[in-house]
């Protein structure tokens, strides 16, 4: 792929359409580049001369349950956006658009791989079995984490773009030393029958825009140097908030990987069959000890940024009505469908758990706790920290200062229980 | 006790606590082959191979990103930054990351990486290798950071720092990297608590608060000034986060006078922060107000004209008559 291919800047079309599909080219890529597809928009299955090995391990229940948790996850993003809209939550990061790039990637992990989310990874919590009620605490204001990834192994959302592409590959090194330290301890105690611990690798999830940061470059070089078992997924969702694509990368963005000398592979996004059967492929390759792979799945954001975004000041709405006929649940039904996979029936079962689901949320969101300050003293450091103590102390007495006194109590008491619980006055 | 240099007893340092847990492994730039810039790692990779010796490549936020994710596996890195005006590459991660990281996840992760960042001036250097950026990261919460003065104390920091569960941040004074002094291998003794602050010299007319490359100087102002007949008090902080108030306290009570010296500039420096809370702690105690004496507010100097800007003997001992004087 030479200098050739790179998509152009300039434009002399005068049709309007081809204007469009032009800047749509131009900022998203050429088509014409190489990129892993097999279930087309229509729904029909084509064949790769290496992945279609890793498609064919897909049975009819694998692929109902894409669907599903594509559906599931979907949902999951419309009532969150509602809650947002009702005050409940202070931001939501929707996905719609992506969930074949989040469901395919997520569902070739294994329970032993190490997950390195960005934020906006609901699709891949979901495949990690954590609790998506749990993601919300972070949107309502009530945790900056909010699940403990020891228990999934599905790292806590990022908000600094990249910083957690460094802290994957240095995770990736220590699986390698653990294999390594493990390796030795069998050597040395040859009698010893111990179960062989599964190989493990990480996975760091990231945006085009965050491509651009120094962090992603560095945690290549370091990933290259020590051949670190590690899986880049950029999900190429064309928008960094306001800005294109083509504003972050004049080459597919895959392309990088052959700078850092390992492979990179495009993959339609949008096809969570491709995507499943890459990722597996790059998994199964890192952690067989060959190193790491970058993955850019190319798809697109469908909605807004955020709830504090509006795509209209910068993107034509043609551009999502394009993207709108790629619609990953849409390919994947309609192969359902056509291969007798999945009927009515089914399809309405989905519905059905999705709003299941829904309605969990909402009720678990409004339920979550307010936590007490005295946890975030307790947790600035793991050891006990004199200036934390000193603060604390002081907070105590002032707020004892507010403590109800007889005169106090003949007041109304406070509306909101959450006061009554930590005894802080606010 | 067996004499060495601060360069010895860190590499010392190291050399233990790679041999009693297989999970520490040293990180930073030049750090194998050469043993680092100030050669304080000399040895350690013939010794322990380069899995535990690591030669990075040449990113500051590589190198602590990667060992926040070494950290978030069970290891204990120990990154060396080659120099004090090279940190800022990783500042971003150090601040919003390595800090933050237990206090995000509700207390579930622990980040116990070691940062080691040889600083300050004196060393006749050229631009970005001669600060002293410590206020900086003192103000970020999460992160621990303590400075040695001396050899002893340098031993025995660097593996306490391995051992803390918090992020520490070494600071080591360049300057005295070759000044030597006893260290005994078996006990910290006195040093076994590294945020604790330690009278160095006991006085009763003024206090001279100091650390790291500043503690020499401090001690012969001290000698100075008892040709004149006072008796100074002479305190090395240790630690910067936290800080031993109470030792910082006690001592001010006792003199009635405070004057708080160190390298970095005396703006929104450390020295600020002491004055503050030991006027709120002790204050009617106080002769005079507490004095800092530090760096101008200026980019580090040129090396012909540090001497200028480095605080030295006759500075501590202007600010000590100014103290005495009210
Ligand atoms: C270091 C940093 N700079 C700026 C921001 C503000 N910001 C949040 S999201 C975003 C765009 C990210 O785009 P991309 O990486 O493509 O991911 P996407 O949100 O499209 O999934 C920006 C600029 C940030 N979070 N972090």
């Amino acid at each position: 792929m030479g200098a050739t291919h790179l998509p152009s800047t300039e434009f002399d079309q005068t049709a309007a359409d081809d204007q469009l599909e032009a800047e749509a080219e131009a900022q998203l890529g050429s088509p014409a580049e190489p990129m892993v597809q097999l279930l087309a928009p229509d729904g029909t299955l084509g064949t790769d001369p290496v992945f279609s090995a890793y498609a064919d391990r897909l049975d009819g229940k694998k692929l109902r349950g894409f669907y599903a948790d594509m559906a599931k996850i979907r949902r999951f993003d419309v009532e969150a956006t509602a809650l947002q809209r009702q005050g409940q939550l202070a931001l939501w990061v929707p996905l719609t658009g992506q969930e074949a790039a989040q469901i395919g990637s997520g569902r070739a992990s294994q329970p032993q791989d190490y997950i390195f989310p960005t934020y906006r990874e609901h699709g891949v919590a979901l495949t990690r079995n954590v609790d998506l009620a749990e993601l919300l605490r972070q949107f309502r204001g009530v945790s900056n984490g909010g699940w403990n990834p020891k228990d999934t192994n599905f790292h806590l959302y990022t908000l600094v773009l990249a910083a957690q592409t460094p802290h994957a590959v240095g995770y990736a090194m220590g699986i390698q030393r653990d294999q390594k330290l493990a390796a030795a301890a069998v050597a040395a105690d040859a009698a010893a029958d111990r179960p062989a611990e599964p190989k493990a690798a990480v996975m760091v999830y990231f945006g085009d825009g965050a491509s651009s940061e120094g962090d992603v470059h560095e945690s290549m070089v370091f990933a290259a140097s020590y051949n670190a078992p590690v899986v880049f997924f950029c999900q190429n969702n064309h928008w960094a908030i306001s800005v294109p694509s083509s504003v972050q990368t004049r080459i597919p963005l895959s392309n990088r990987a052959k700078g850092y000398g390992f492979p990179g592979i495009r993959v339609d996004g949008n096809d969570a069959i491709a995507v499943h059967a890459v990722t597996e492929w790059a998994l199964e390759h890192a952690r067989e000890g060959n190193g790491p792979v970058l993955i850019e799945a190319f798809t697109y954001r469908v909605g807004a940024h955020t709830t504090a975004d509006d795509p209209t000041k910068y993107r034509e709405s043609a551009e999502e009505t394009l993207w709108r006929a790629k619609d990953p649940l849409d390919r994947l039904e309609k192969y359902l469908r056509a291969q007798g996979l999945a009927d009515d029936a089914y399809f309405d079962q989905v519905k059905a758990d999705g709003d299941e689901l829904a309605a969990y949320v909402r009720k678990t969101t409004y339920d979550l706790e307010t936590p007490d300050i005295r946890t975030a003293f307790a947790n600035t450091y793991v050891e006990a920290h004199p200036l934390v103590a000193e603060e604390l102390a002081w907070f105590e007495e002032y707020s004892a200062g507010f403590a109800e006194t007889p005169e106090h109590s003949a007041e109304p008491s406070s509306p909101d229980p959450d006061d009554a619980a930590t005894g802080v006055a606010r | 006790m067996t004499t060495m240099t601060i360069a010895k007893a860190i590499n010392e340092g190291l050399r233990a606590t790679l041999d009693n847990n297989p999970r520490t492994l040293l990180m930073g730039e030049d750090i194998g082959a050469l043993g680092g810039v100030y050669r304080v790692t000399d040895g350690l990779l013939a010794e322990f191979g380069a899995d535990r010796v690591v030669d990075t490549p040449l990113a500051e936020s590589g190198i602590i990103g990667t060992a926040i994710g070494l950290a978030l596996r069970g290891y204990l890195p120990v990154c060396e930054i080659q120099f004090d005006g090279f940190v800022f590459p990783g500042f971003n991660q150090i601040t919003t990351q390595l800090a933050k990281m237990h206090a995000r996840s509700n207390g579930s992760l622990t980040v116990p990486v070691v940062v080691r960042i040889p600083y300050g001036g004196g060393i006749g250097s050229i631009e970005h290798h001669s600060e002293s950026p410590e206020a900086l990261f003192a103000h970020t919460a999460g992160l621990r950071i303590i400075t040695p003065s001396n050899a002893h104390d340098a031993y025995w920091m660097i593996r306490q720092a391995v051992e803390c569960q918090d992020p520490v941040i070494v600071f080591e004074p360049k300057r005295r990297y070759w000044l030597k002094g006893e260290v005994n291998t078996d006990s910290p003794g006195a040093s076994a608590d590294p945020f604790k602050a330690h009278v160095l010299r006991e006085g009763t007319d003024a206090t001279v608060v100091a650390y790291g490359p500043l503690v020499p100087v401090a001690l012969a102002a001290a000698d100075a000034a008892a040709e004149d007949g006072h008796s100074i008090e002479v305190i090395d902080l240790r630690s910067i986060s936290p800080i031993d108030f109470d030792t910082v306290t006690a001592s001010a009570k006792k003199t009635g006078r405070l004057v708080v010296a160190h390298e970095a500039p005396t703006f929104g420096g450390i020295g600020g922060e002491i004055a503050a809370r030991i006027s709120e702690r002790a204050f009617l105690s106080l002769e005079a107000p507490v004095i800092r004496v530090g760096g101008f507010h200026m980019p580090y100097p040129v090396a012909k004209v540090e001497e200028d800007y480095l605080p030295d003997i006759d500075r501590i001992l202007e600010a000590l008559d100014r103290s005495l004087a009210y």
